[in-house]
């Protein structure tokens, strides 16, 4: 069972965010990185990057393939993860305690379309 | 699931108990990882591995004419080829484009070849090899369903194989022959063949008797290998995959495979003036090995640039597990295959440089 954290909200490709004031911080799920298997390459986008909700933003790759990773809210890029430059296996070990971009949310309500915890366990059981 | 309109092998069982994850390919649901593709990759560079390869089709092609006939449809030379000789190959269609990538076995019986050919093509292959069979006096049987089969691969198969499946023959054969031998009552035919750029076997048996040698081996410490490292192995070693470095659009030139496509040697085989009109054109692309410099991971399908003009595909990629490197191989266009001839890889929004090399990442290391 792929834990989850409460408080947290998460999205249908499987990135979670947690708001601090204006600023989304943006990274994977457990279940994601579970699925995804040994991390050997994190693609980030570049700091002022403006991205729309759903859009693509960089990938986790692990041997076998590449996963997209979509950003869940509007914003611009206001910082990147550069440790996973050098240690993508981070988000292997933790992927909660690992975010991978933080965005200034442009439109806080996007937030709320995301779902909590419990829905998304939902999602996952599904899978 | 939906895995159950596919096939499974004899093996399937075993593969589920040992926790494999598994996926369909080739018409079978098929073990990609059991632990996880690097640990397997390592196994077999290092010690010993094995895979399940019973999804592979088995074609025979027997009778008066099976020479004459498997030199028509097959691109390598079998003529004067001795009992227990093995040859890779392709067939082709007439306009050289690859029906499929195969290797030949000569039989010990008079006038008998195996031919094992990619899962996914098996069907297709049986059809087109009866399809050009008039006018030989020959008999073909897919007996894909007969056979299952094991890859023993590693520098330690060959102990394997001598001191824990007690086969000495096999164990002495050398590189691309077999031999049939017997096991505890099981006939089995054995090759020193393999998909992974070490040394090892190839071994086929009835479903019962290819069980009973997986249970030994996994009992004396032989890795489960899947399918995932399969591919990471075969990609290293520069050997191609049908549907990647070979399809119905690719000749065996293209594929920087001519060796293996006898247009000299022989007379005539399907799809030889294609070739020979090939050649005497120049190559319009060719597979060449790209190198990246960043440790961004190229994938089957990105496109390879120069200048932003897009000059090619990658057909196979990996962060290589071998050398830690990122490498593809790709098919470009004629001009940007020299060695050292910088191009770019777009690797979704950015475009990385890369540096064409050759196409083999990793010193194999047959027993020849």
């Amino acid at each position: 069972m792929a834990k989850t954290i409460e408080g947290l909200r998460y999205s249908e490709s499987h990135e979670w965010v947690k708001v601090e004031g204006n600023i989304a911080v943006i990274g994977i799920t457990d279940f994601a990185q579970k699925a995804m298997g040994a991390i050997s390459y994190v693609d980030m986008p570049d700091v002022d990057d403006e991205l729309s909700c759903g859009e693509e933003f960089g990938a986790v790759e692990s041997v076998k393939a590449a996963s997209d990773l979509y950003s869940p809210v509007s914003g611009v890029v206001v910082e990147v993860n550069e440790e996973l430059c050098d240690a993508p296996e981070l988000l292997n070990s933790d992927a909660f305690g690992n975010w991978i971009i933080k965005v200034e949310i442009s439109d806080p309500s996007e937030v709320e379309e995301l779902m909590d915890a419990a829905a998304y366990i939902e999602l996952c059981n599904k899978a | 699931m939906e895995n159950e309109e596919f096939l499974r092998t004899a093996l399937y069982d075993r593969h589920v108990a040992l926790g494999a994850q598994m996926s369909p390919f080739g018409g079978f649901v098929m073990p990609i990882q059991y632990s996880s593709i690097t640990d397997e990759h390592n196994a077999v560079r290092k010690a010993a591995g094995m895979f399940d390869v019973s999804h592979m089709g088995e074609i025979t092609v027997t009778g008066p004419d099976a020479e004459k006939f498997v030199n028509h449809i097959f691109t390598n030379d079998v003529s004067g080829m001795p009992c227990g000789g093995i040859l890779y190959g392709m067939m082709l269609y007439p306009d050289g484009g690859t029906v499929d990538d195969l290797l030949v076995y000569r039989e010990f019986a008079p006038d008998s070849y195996f031919l094992v050919v990619n899962a996914s093509n098996a069907g297709k292959d049986y059809e087109w090899i009866c399809a050009n069979a008039e006018g030989y006096d020959v008999e073909v049987r897919n007996c894909s369903d007969s056979w299952s089969e094991i890859a023993l691969q590693g520098p330690l198969a060959e102990k394997f194989m001598s001191e824990v499946l007690c086969l000495p023959s096999a164990a002495a054969l050398s590189f691309y022959t077999f031999c049939d031998c017997t096991r505890n009552g099981d006939n089995l035919k054995v090759s020193r063949t393999g998909y992974t750029g070490e040394d090892g076997f190839e071994l086929y048996g009835t479903h019962d008797a290819i069980c009973r040698i997986w249970d030994v081996l996994l009992e004396s410490g032989v890795a489960p290998c899947g399918l995932g490292c399969r591919d990471t192995l075969r990609f290293e070693a520069g050997l191609p995959l049908y549907g990647h470095e070979l399809s119905e659009t690719i000749t065996p030139l293209e594929a920087g495979l001519g060796m293996f496509a006898k247009v000299d040697a022989k007379e005539e085989f399907i799809g030889r003036s294609a070739l020979i009109a090939q050649k005497e054109a120049g190559l319009s692309r060719r597979i060449v090995g790209i190198e990246l410099h960043d440790k961004a991971i190229p994938r089957a399908g990105y496109p390879v640039e120069s200048g932003g003009v897009k000059i090619g595909e990658v057909t196979t990629g990996y962060r290589s597990i071998s050398t830690d490197r990122s490498v593809c191989v790709a098919m470009v266009e004629k001009e940007y295959t020299a060695l050292g001839t910088p191009v770019e890889i777009r690797i979704r929004k950015k475009v990385f440089p890369g540096t064409v090399c050759k196409k083999r990442f990793y010193a194999t290391n047959y027993k020849k």
